[in-house]
């Protein structure tokens, strides 16, 4: 701890508001997601807990029959606005970096693969990613997401679409993080503490995962957080667009799909606290994304 | 010379054959199209003599090469849904895409390089930091919360502009148009916006960048010195000399215009092919899902390859390299 208080990048991250900030709330964010139970004053999800009295209370304002005041106002079914996007923010957090996770695992092992052992392996990979990068992401996980619902039988799609979601985007995203890998074992693998552990005998693998990994992953690390974000937007506007989260497990993205239906009526705040929720979020992980690349490795820019 | 574009186009070749054998394996393993037609009640007699009559019991690769033959000749099958042909669904959709595709680049394209042009010339002015601190609030909003955005303030609240739909469209042959009638027209306003408005901010910003470059040329201060007046050296000497790379980058985001057009579309009911391709995702809809992937995966192939060759037109040092490379 002492050696991080003193290090480099602290020092650089104190010293830059931005980065203070958006950490900050970033922190703030995932502590409401992960707490959510203990700080939503009820559970959104729960029939027994609604009381369809309690539809459509603005924000702040008794209702007309319950006297009840919302924070966020509720929706149609008088659901708590506030407790709904605790909920929903948690379902965003955790398929956006489930997906990163996934992404980040296929995109180490194809880029180790293919800087190492070079070759047509190499070229393969290469091309793949070559192939996949002229079409935009969010269409391919648009497209897996598609076919995991054709191969599932109908009665499994709701129940299994959190996993689909996370699938489709990690699937989507791993050739940034692929091609970054392989640039640096490339240049990693020329070095010498490479040629010392093939010299005592050591095998691939050991020397691929235990001694140039290690070296590979500053990189990664910055990739993985730029990434984060595109997979948070991903899931909102795949669950915006009726293909991701399902109804009855919303993520912020289907929040904001159900908020749009009321703004004819009248009922602004059911879209714009999940729309805000969302871009704080995003907006957040961004900037933290962005201040990392530019401390950890410029050259990324 | 010509071998490269040689390779290129055999280049290009190849990974058409590979979306097409991607959108074959969906069609044929993901949709069962047997279980699909007949449903589950079926006898195995009629399920054989099904897929004799489909061709399913072929070799594996005859029903991969009749399937690029049929692609070829734009035969995809019949929808899951109603039953009607893929092609005739997609054509019939076709238009609604094409026209909100072609405001939008118009917009993205005529505002993107005025405001890049003024924001380089008057760079101090406090309407440029403006436009620019606007720019990058639209950067890193998502396309969908765009839309919504916008129906919120001038369908809801000012209705100025319809929310949904294309509005009246006039039919001339088989090309339906909402650019001849008024509800048409202010139909298009918002959602040509949601789309464009991305590719607004990155012709902006290089529009920008490139024209402050070039300002600086020694080619410029000649002109000036001769004493044109600043009209004609912004006007008539540096913007031509700007517009090749924001041409080509505006080019290559033609691929993630589709993507987009999915989302605003969505966001608008706008009946286009994005809107057709959502809801056969939503419905498991094979067919069509593997007609859209073969026709966009071909789009692309085709832009690629077009602002590959133009780059080498253009360019003679990618030409020296690539020769090189050969060598």
């Amino acid at each position: 701890m002492d050696r991080f208080l003193h290090s480099d990048l602290f020092y650089d991250f104190v010293r830059s508001p931005i980065a203070v900030i958006s950490f900050v709330l970033v922190s703030t964010l995932i502590l409401l997601a992960v707490f959510a139970n203990f700080i939503a004053p009820t559970n959104p999800f729960d029939p027994a807990s609604l009381n369809l009295m309690n539809g459509f209370t603005a924000p702040l304002e008794p209702n007309a029959f319950t006297g009840e005041v919302f924070l966020m106002g509720t929706d149609d079914q008088g659901r708590d606005l506030f407790s709904a996007i605790l909920f929903g923010l948690r379902v965003s957090l955790f398929v956006g970096l489930m997906a990163v996770a996934l992404a980040t695992g296929i995109g180490v092992f194809l880029g180790l693969l293919a800087g190492y052992i070079g070759g047509w392996l190499d070229s393969l990979i290469m091309r793949l990613a070559d192939i996949q990068m002229t079409f935009p992401s969010i269409l391919i996980a648009m497209l897996i997401y598609g076919v995991a619902r054709g191969v599932l039988p109908p009665e499994l799609r709701d129940e299994m679409a959190i996993s689909v979601l996370i699938l489709s985007i990690g699937l989507s995203e791993w050739v940034s993080i692929a091609r970054t890998v392989r640039s640096s074992t490339l240049v990693e693998k020329e070095k010498e503490y490479v040629a010392a552990a093939r010299l005592i005998g050591l095998n691939h693998f050991r020397i691929m995962l235990r001694h140039i990994l290690p070296n590979v992953l500053s990189p990664v690390l910055v990739i993985a957080t730029i990434t984060l974000a595109l997979a948070i937007i991903a899931e909102a506007t795949l669950s915006f667009l009726g293909v991701g989260a399902p109804p009855t497990k919303p993520s912020l993205g289907t929040l904001i799909r159900v908020g749009q239906d009321f703004l004819f009526s009248g009922e602004w705040w059911i879209l714009l606290f999940p729309a805000i929720t969302l871009l704080l979020l995003a907006l957040s992980v961004n900037l933290f994304g962005d201040w990392l690349r530019d401390t950890l490795n410029p050259r990324l820019k | 010379m010509i071998l490269i574009v040689l390779r290129r186009l055999i280049q290009s070749i190849v990974v058409l054959f590979l979306v097409a054998l991607i959108s074959f394996l969906i069609f044929r393993f993901v949709g069962n199209p047997v279980d699909n037609l007949l449903g589950q009640e079926a006898t195995v007699q009629q399920r054989a003599d099904l897929e004799e009559a489909l061709g399913l019991n072929q070799p594996i690769y005859e029903q991969y090469i009749s399937f690029v033959w049929n692609a070829l000749r734009f035969d995809f099958g019949n929808s899951y849904r109603g039953a009607l042909p893929v092609a005739e669904l997609i054509s019939s959709r076709l238009p609604a895409t094409l026209e909100l595709a072609l405001v939008s680049a118009l917009f993205a394209v005529f505002v993107g390089v005025t405001t890049g042009v003024y924001t380089a010339i008057r760079r101090n002015s406090f309407l440029s930091k403006l436009i620019l601190s606007v720019s990058l609030i639209g950067v890193s909003l998502p396309t969908f919360l765009i839309g919504v955005l916008l129906i919120w303030i001038f369908a809801v609240e000012l209705r100025w502009l319809p929310s949904f739909g294309r509005g009246e469209v006039i039919q001339i042959g088989w090309w339906s148009t909402g650019f001849l009638t008024v509800t048409g027209l202010k139909s298009l306003i918002l959602p040509g916006i949601t789309l464009g408005l991305y590719q607004l901010t990155l012709i902006m910003r290089l529009t920008r960048s490139e024209m402050l470059e070039v300002l600086n040329q020694d080619y410029i201060r000649f002109v000036r010195a001769l004493g044109l007046s600043d009209r004609k050296v912004h006007f008539n000497h540096a913007l031509p000399n700007t517009l090749v790379p924001v041409i080509t980058i505006a080019g290559l985001q033609l691929g993630s215009i589709v993507a987009f057009a999915i989302i605003t579309e969505t966001v608008f009911q706008w009946p286009g092919v994005g809107l057709l391709f959502i809801n056969s995702v939503y419905f498991v809809d094979i067919p069509v899902m593997s007609a859209y992937l073969l026709l966009v995966g071909g789009l692309f192939v085709i832009i690629n390859l077009i602002v590959d060759l133009l780059y080498l037109a253009i360019d003679p040092r990618i030409r020296d390299n690539q020769l090189m490379g050969e060598a």
